[in-house]
């Protein structure tokens, strides 16, 4: 088996990725920077963001709104003091990004041009077009390949992390595309690998969106924070889940119920379509519950109105929402109105760091969705995450490239690779007549969809938390029938379940013990936010048998909780 | 709903086999060639290889040929289609397994166009009028999903041809505001791989799933070269 050393290790070669990889390779051009990816770096899950990124540039702006219209949108589960240092850091990433070609709309005068997006109490969302995620993700990509210490491995799938004694000092991965095991040792690791999106049914994510990362760091001890925040977005497609991005709404477009009503008026008078993403999203739902959606044949809808927006605003501003729509609903938004429902969209929660990118463990570090800092809180505003990648991805790479810089490699014992080896290949390529992934993941997808969903309560999420275990139970008898070495996504997709019931676990387990109502989590039993018990993040650890919750202060410095109104 | 034959041309890399798999699937109005092959993958054979990811058109991920024509096929409704339907691996690249191909050759031309800006001295404030801006927008719009090389006939018969995607994106950073490497870059275009090769057969832009336009981007090249020439 080969051994391949490097410096510092990036696991995920999306915005976060990339943007550590380039910050650790522009500090020092003698560190050698190995990017692993299960996919080319293109096709990332970046590609799909398409609103903007948000960050204090304008004139009329100031830090202190962007942060605190950030916490406020967190329900207040955000730490205050890394959500200063993130809008303070934010502007010069997306001036960096500028310098960088990135082709920002902009205004008259020439300068970036903003758009107005939800929580947001001012224009501060930069973009382009509607695909300010394709743009950014490009930019960096293109740009990465000016440093020749970047060291990629495309299509590689990372399947453990080696840990001793609290410090990082490696990992194996599957060369995809010919099978074989490797393993790396290296002085540090950034975990980028993105969401979770394929634990649901409806998702605006992509197919490789299952959590990898969460899971690699939680089974090395390292523990994953607010889990139980799960966003859900307002307008996806229904049935497919593919996105529409806020920017419609942001632009001036409006949700209709079947009585032609801009219900959100009902339900936040001041903000309307523009107010928190949980708020509008649990407004979609109430609307269809009670029999104000349109039927469709996949359930009933609410509709997204950019009529009146105009030919040149939707050309210019949104083509990819007139795309989605011509394409894969069959609508002319120019005349119709587009079908919408909540669909599953992004993780707040993830493998838990502090403000510097450090998890728990020395030498690993994780940025962008996979991690939980937390800025996000409850709920994460619109046009943050890009940012969040940008700002947590740089951080994290400088910090993880003074690490490797101050400290030496541990040796990898042949052993630790050899267990894996066994595990993955005897264990699970070579099973014979058992059940397909497939089954699995269908079975997992309806289980988080139905009851861990927008509304939750306790006896569904205890319902499904012991469903989990049985699938985890089941998952033993999982076999691969492609038995090919080369490029096998059958096989890829068993070790990808695998990561996934974990992370399915640590979602459930820490919505049940959440007793509130707090931003994106909702629970029917307990409909109340509840600051004296739960202004804590919940960090969840694995253990042999049930997790284990541990409660983690929330960071205070200026904005005291107060109730969330829009 | 109504039951559609799909056949895809497969290839098994461990016994070099190249053969066609015979599927029966059922297709509504809005189900697309990539709905139907996920549906094959999880239901029919675990077995059958291709990539995907966004189902959006995006990612450029599910390029493949169908029905004779490069397409993305997240984006290729099935009703819209002749049946049978065939599926094939992109043309003029090696093939790993079923529609899997290996493009690594893109991303090494890739790097040769140095797809970055570069600059000699740094940036304070950047001015750029919209207007400005037009001239990247398209070939910047390249979701590097291979269909233009797979639809090129010249670099279905020279692969050291630097290919349609690559030369867009040269020019996309030519023709960027900020860019200061023109000399450089022109230079790159120049290459007996690069512009000259191109002999106008148009095939790229009309497989562009982005609208982009590698023949124009190539031909403007052509004529900056000539023109610097004649200087």
């Amino acid at each position: 088996m080969d051994k391949i050393k490097a410096d510092v290790i990036i696991i995920g070669a999306g915005a976060a990725g990339l943007r550590a990889a380039i910050e650790a390779a522009r500090i020092d051009s003698k560190l050698k920077i190995a990017l692993i990816s299960k996919v080319y770096p293109m096709r990332s899950h970046t590609v799909s963001a398409e609103g903007g990124a948000a960050a204090v540039i304008k004139e009329y702006d100031n830090l202190d709104s962007h942060a605190y219209d950030t916490i406020k949108g967190s329900d207040f589960l955000a730490d205050q003091d890394a959500v200063e240092l993130f809008v303070r850091l934010a502007p010069q990433e997306l001036l960096n990004l500028e310098k960088w070609g990135l082709p920002w709309a902009r205004d008259e005068n020439g300068k970036m041009a903003a758009r107005a997006f939800g929580g947001m109490s001012v224009k501060r969302t930069f973009f382009a077009a509607d695909k300010t995620g394709f743009y950014i993700l490009h930019t960096l990509f293109q740009r990465s390949l000016m440093y020749d210490n970047i060291e990629r491995y495309d299509e590689w799938f990372v399947t453990s992390l080696i840990v001793e004694k609290g410090r990082f000092k490696g990992l194996t991965a599957i060369d995809i595309k010919n099978g074989t095991l490797h393993y790396f040792e290296g002085k540090a690791a950034i975990i980028c690998t993105g969401g979770i999106g394929q634990l649901y049914k409806t998702t605006s994510n992509g197919a490789i969106n299952t959590g990898d990362g969460m899971a690699l760091a939680y089974r090395v001890g390292a523990p994953l924070k607010d889990m139980e925040f799960v966003q859900f977005h307002p307008t996806g497609l229904p049935g497919k889940g593919l996105l529409i991005t806020e920017a419609a709404r942001g632009e001036g477009g409006y949700l209709l119920n079947n009585r032609y009503e801009r219900f959100m008026k009902k339900y936040a008078p001041e903000k309307l379509e523009l107010a928190a993403r949980d708020v509008v999203s649990r407004a979609i739902y109430y609307e269809i519950k009670e029999g104000r959606g349109f039927e469709g044949k996949y359930g009933a809808y609410v509709g997204l109105d950019i009529r009146h927006l105009g030919k040149e605003v939707i050309e210019k501003k949104l083509p990819t929402v007139k795309e989605i729509a011509e394409k894969y609903a069959g609508v002319d938004p120019y005349n119709e109105l587009i079908p919408v429902r909540p669909t599953m969209h992004y993780m707040m929660g993830g493998v838990h760091t502090n403000k510097n990118g450090e998890t728990p463990i020395a030498g690993l570090y994780a940025a962008g969705e996979a991690a939980c800092v937390s800025i996000n809180g409850a709920n994460r505003l619109g046009s943050n995450s890009l940012t969040e990648c940008l700002v947590f991805g740089a951080l994290a790479g400088r910090n993880a490239a003074k690490f490797a810089l101050e400290h030496d490699y541990l040796e990898v014992n042949k052993e630790e690779v050899l267990n894996e080896e066994k595990r993955i290949f005897e264990g699970l390529l070579k099973k014979e007549n058992g059940i397909s992934a497939s089954e699995l993941i269908y079975e997992l997808k309806d289980i988080m969809e139905e009851k861990v969903g927008i509304i939750r309560n306790g006896k569904e999420l205890e319902e499904a938390f012991a469903s989990i275990m049985k699938l985890k139970e089941k998952f033993k008898q999982v076999s691969v029938v492609d038995k090919s070495k080369i490029y096998n996504t059958d096989f890829i997709q068993v070790l990808e379940l695998d990561f996934m019931l974990d992370v399915a676990e640590a979602i459930t387990y820490s919505a049940l013990k959440r007793k509130e109502s707090r931003g994106a989590h909702y629970r029917i039993d307990y409909p109340k936010r509840d600051d004296e018990h739960f202004l804590v993040h919940q960090l969840i650890y694995k253990t042999e048998y049930e997790p284990r919750i541990e409660f983690l202060p929330v960071v205070i410095t200026r904005w005291q909780p107060t109730e969330r109104k829009y | 709903m109504s039951e559609v034959k799909i056949l895809v041309k497969r290839f098994d890399p461990d016994s070099k086999r190249v053969y066609t798999s015979e599927y029966k699937v059922l297709a509504e109005d809005d189900t697309m060639v990539l709905d139907a092959l996920i549906h094959i993958k999880n239901e029919i054979d675990r077995t059958l290889t291709f990539r995907y990811s966004c189902r959006m058109g995006i990612c450029g991920s599910c390029g493949m040929v169908i029905n004779g024509k490069p397409l993305l096929a997240c984006q290729t409704r099935i009703k819209e289609l002749k049946e049978p339907i065939v599926v094939e691996p992109l043309y003029n690249f090696n093939i790993i397994k079923d529609l899997v191909v290996d493009f690594d050759i893109f991303i090494d031309y890739l790097k040769e166009m140095k797809p970055y800006i570069i600059r000699q001295e740094e940036l304070k404030e950047i001015i750029i009028k919209p207007e400005e801006l037009e001239v990247i927008a398209n070939p910047s719009a390249c979701i590097n999903c291979m269909l233009c090389f797979a639809a090129c006939p010249v670099f279905g018969y020279d692969q050291t041809f630097k290919g349609p995607a690559t030369l867009a994106l040269l020019y996309r950073y030519l023709m960027d505001p900020i860019d200061q490497a023109e000399e450089e870059r022109l230079k790159i275009a120049n290459d007996k791989d690069a512009v000259w090769k191109c002999s106008f057969w148009g095939e790229c832009s009309n497989a562009c799933p982005k609208g982009v336009d590698p023949a124009f981007s190539i031909q403007r090249l052509k004529l900056m070269l000539a023109i610097k020439s004649l200087r």
